[in-house]
């Protein structure tokens, strides 16, 4: 209690001494960014042009707009302009990851263990990143809800990082993490990537059952059944309110998964990590399922030996929905040099290499309509870059999320922390970091104890 | 009839020639012509010549192709000396989470006998991944503990580890941690102490053993033969200051013990890791170490570092005087991204001076000075070894193409396992299956 009290005051006074003096999370901006080179994504790119911001939306783009009273001009002239960036798998701002215990886990949800003071926040910013979409880990073929969240740094209120009215989405997980954590690790299905396809089909065949159930008994006016939060979220999936996003690196899989969904009905479906993908991509393209994967990740596990840099070219050039994603707080720091690196490893344009990382995982959230673009009426989501984005000599100036600069590089401090814990352990980690498996399977006991040593 | 037969013997007859020119290297007399040339050593030359002959460069500039020389026009691209990175696992990691894929961390504390060049398999798909992209040129370094083994420089082209190896060995010395190894470690502090003591007391007691084990060679003076201790010859050239020390150490408080450590033992050193580098940067400047640094894009050490440390430590460390290399150690073994690395050093470096020559030095001419391999290494210059590439702009930016990559005078071919992957998979055929399955 104390201790609780003593944590809450030292909050408080750090929050007050945040060299930005940051607003609070609902706060909404206004702002006239002049002169800047406008990439768009869904209109090209604009030369020398303003944006006004009014309220935390896009009100106007256009040439010689004025400032309304009382709204900041920045001139921007000789800078670009990016939608603010977005990251459709993440697991930064989380103090838990995986609820291992089960292969079926759709009753837990990322939104109770969200971390508004990781300074992860702050670094993703800092590379122009407005929204990312933070997810359950890898451990089961079912994992629990993932949140999608705005960087609203500067709030210690987890539900102040929640991207308002933002479609429910879930983790799958396919291959060789939930069949170590399950079937070799505890002597239960699934061992296999036949049993996890068969843990989909009893699952989803007992949720059809438990909300059929549920109808007939409303129909005949009856006491309904005992409620199983499980079930719920299940059957939710199968009603199309809640998104898939599922873990895959093999293309059988892949396959596997989309003739599933067929089976049940299920539409909305995105691939995540996909690194065989490109494999199977006019089967991605005919099922309109979204791929979002690695820029050049490959051969830190066996499923992804077999993976390519062209991935996301050749799922581009197949028309299938790709994103970019990092899975990892250093690599969220530079997702538009990810995304141009498809500029060398198939030469894809500006405006496609910028939409793998804007618009196309808005659109893999079903989030589009409010983010990923720069479009009057959508939400001042913006990066300021000094140089052509999709350059490596690119720094990102200014972030703003909902026309709030959450990010200043001139008035960055030395210490950006909203939380200063008199506890926290301060060591110097050798650079070398594990691998990547480790971080979408923190909290499972294989990573517990490849880590503990 | 006979067009017909023709046409039949040339389809035949074309996959055979075309895989032999596809997929083996060529060796040669090459001009390449029409070329942009950044010496590194002896700046821009904007229309040049690069000859190369009997595997080295034997003219740079102005001078005319000599008789029955392969032309390989650059085309307005640009030549570089090939990319060096001076840490990474390549050769002794296939695939990063299967045990049997890795040799890189042999049994024992101290065992630098143990040679990474025996182990770097010339075979691993991950050479032509690597090299397509102008990264020549790797140290391959065994992990694990004190001393793990002997780290080898490599060429991305040869058939044997012999043909691989490019002039230089150091022993690898992982210098004891003296803080908690990570969020996991959950020691008392008092039993940190107590193994941090241990280890240095582990570690001068070795050093002791060699410096006996070397006064005990010198007094024989090759009568007779020594006892058979291999971990002690093996650091017999280390402790006469013959062969270098790479020494791993990224928190500062561990740096500033290594130098301590260093001072008076008048070895070769060379500081690895060093990622907190930028906070006692004066110090390694002072002892005269120079450093292999990196991975640039790695996250700041602590939570109270700016965000941008990592990327500025090599500039920072520069600044202080030191001579800096590059290295990506990068656990996904992508260490083609070398030029990236280096391009995010100079985007956040060169507001303290840390441009984009430095940058390139960092990855050519630094690392082959630092690892005494720069007569051979490292800049476009006449009597080198030609291994560069053409690229057809900035090779640190993502949208540049390499077109050409030579190492030691053969010319590389341009595919990897990712290149044939997007050649079969850009338009699959057949297409579509989901129907009918």
């Amino acid at each position: 209690m104390i201790r609780t009290l003593l944590f809450t005051l030292l909050a408080v006074a750090a929050t007050a001494q945040t060299p930005l003096d940051l607003p609070p999370a609902d706060a909404r901006g206004s702002v006239l960014l002049r002169g800047g080179t406008v990439h768009t994504v869904t209109g090209g790119t604009l030369e020398a042009i303003d944006i006004l911001v009014t309220d935390g939306r896009i009100a106007r783009i256009g040439q010689g707009l004025e400032a309304p009273r009382g709204v900041t001009v920045v001139d921007v002239t000789g800078r670009h302009v990016t939608p603010g960036i977005i990251d459709a798998h993440s697991h930064i701002a989380l103090s838990s990851v995986n609820e291992a215990s089960n292969p079926i886990v759709a009753e837990v949800q990322m939104r109770d263990a969200l971390d508004p003071a990781d300074v992860g926040i702050y670094r993703a910013l800092a590379g122009g990143v407005t929204t990312i979409h933070t997810m359950h880990g890898s451990a089961n073929p079912v994992g629990g809800e993932n949140e999608t969240i705005k960087l609203r740094w500067g709030t210690l209120d987890p539900d102040g990082l929640l991207f308002e009215g933002a479609p429910r989405t879930i983790k799958f997980a396919l291959g060789e993490n939930p069949t170590r954590v399950h079937g070799r690790g505890r002597g239960i299905r699934p061992a296999t990537r036949m049993g996890i396809e068969q843990v989909y089909r009893e699952a989803f065949t007992e949720a059809r059952a438990y909300r059929a159930a549920q109808d007939a008994a409303r129909e005949a006016r009856q006491p309904l059944p005992p409620i199983d939060r499980r079930l719920e979220t299940l059957a939710d999936i199968l009603s199309g309110d809640v998104l898939v996003h599922c873990h895959s690196y093999r293309a059988d899989e892949i396959l596997m998964l989309m003739r599933v969904f067929e089976d049940f009905g299920i539409e909305r479906l995105t691939f995540q990590h996909a690194n065989e993908a490109f494999k199977v991509a006019p089967e991605l393209a005919a099922f309109g399922a979204g791929a979002s994967v690695f820029s050049d990740w490959a051969s830190y596990k066996f499923e992804v030996y077999y993976s390519s840099a062209y991935n996301a070219t050749v799922l581009t050039r197949n028309d299938v929905r790709t994103s970019i994603n990092s899975d990892d707080a250093g690599l969220l720091r530079y997702l538009t040099h990810e995304a141009a690196k498809t500029q060398r490893y198939g030469g894809l344009s500006d405006d496609e290499a910028l939409a793998l990382v804007t618009l196309n995982p808005a659109w893999q959230l079903g989030i589009d309509d409010r983010v990923g673009s720069i479009e009057v009426g959508k939400d001042a989501d913006l990066a300021v870059f000094t140089d052509h984005p999709l350059s490596i000599y690119a720094r990102v100036d200014l972030t703003y999320v909902d026309g709030v600069a959450r990010f200043d590089r001139a008035r960055d401090g030395d210490d950006q922390r909203l939380f200063v814990d008199p506890e926290e352990e301060v060591m110097a980690l050798p650079s070398r970091s594990d691998a990547h498996s480790a971080s979408c399977m923190l909290g499972t006991d294989l990573y517990e104890l490849a880590a503990g040593e | 009839m006979r067009s017909l037969l023709l046409t039949l013997a040339v389809l035949v007859a074309l996959p055979a020639s075309a895989q032999g020119a596809q997929y083996r290297a060529q060796t040669g007399t090459f001009a390449l012509t029409g070329c942009r040339i950044e010496t590194v050593t002896n700046g821009v030359i904007e229309r040049g010549t690069v000859v190369i002959e009997g595997g080295q460069i034997t003219a740079v500039g102005t001078a005319s192709a000599p008789a029955g020389a392969i032309a390989v026009p650059c085309a307005g691209g640009t030549v570089y000396p090939g990319m060096i990175d001076a840490g990474t696992r390549l050769g002794l990691v296939e695939v990063g989470s299967v045990e049997e894929t890795q040799d890189v961390d042999e049994v024992g504390d101290v065992t630098p006998q143990m040679r990474a060049l025996t182990a770097v398999n010339p075979s691993t798909i991950h050479v032509p991944i690597t090299r397509v992209s102008g990264v020549t040129t790797t140290l391959s370094v065994p992990e694990g503990a004190m001393m793990p083994g002997t780290a080898a420089l490599v060429n991305l082209h040869g058939y044997t580890p012999e043909q691989m190896a490019a002039g230089f060995e150091g022993v690898v010395l992982n210098f004891p941690l003296s803080g908690r190894r990570g969020r996991f470690d959950r020691r008392e502090q008092s039993a940190i102490d107590e193994a941090t003591k241990k280890a240095m007391e582990a570690l001068d007691e070795v050093w002791e053993q060699a410096l006996l084990y070397a006064r005990i060679d010198s007094a024989r003076a090759g009568r007779g033969a020594m006892p058979y201790q291999p971990e002690m010859a093996a650091l017999l050239p280390v402790v006469r200051g013959e062969q270098a020390l790479l020494v791993e150490a990224n928190a500062a408080a561990d740096i500033v013990k290594a130098i301590e450590w260093l001072d008076g033992k008048g070895v070769r050193a060379i500081l690895t890791g060093a990622a907190e580098g930028w906070r006692v940067a004066d110090r390694i400047a002072e002892a005269g170490l120079s450093v292999i640094t990196g991975p640039v894009t790695g996250l700041p050490t602590r939570a109270s570092d700016r965000y941008d440390r990592t990327y500025q430590n090599a500039a920072l460390m520069a600044q202080a005087g030191i001579r800096v290399a590059l290295r990506t150690d990068d656990r996904m073994q992508n260490y083609r991204n070398l030029p990236f690395h280096a391009g995010f050093a100079v985007a956040y470096g060169q507001e303290v001076g840390f441009d984009r020559q430095a940058a390139l030095e960092a990855i050519t001419i630094n690392p082959a000075r630092i690892l005494g391999v720069d007569d051979r290494l490292g800049s476009i210059e006449v009597g080198k070894s030609a291994t560069l590439f053409i690229a057809d702009g900035d090779p640190f930016e993502p949208a540049t193409s390499i077109t050409a990559v030579f190492i030691d005078g053969y010319q590389i071919p341009l595919v990897s396992r990712q290149t044939e992957l997007f050649d079969e998979y850009l338009r699959r055929d057949p297409g579509l299956s989901m129907d009918g399955e």
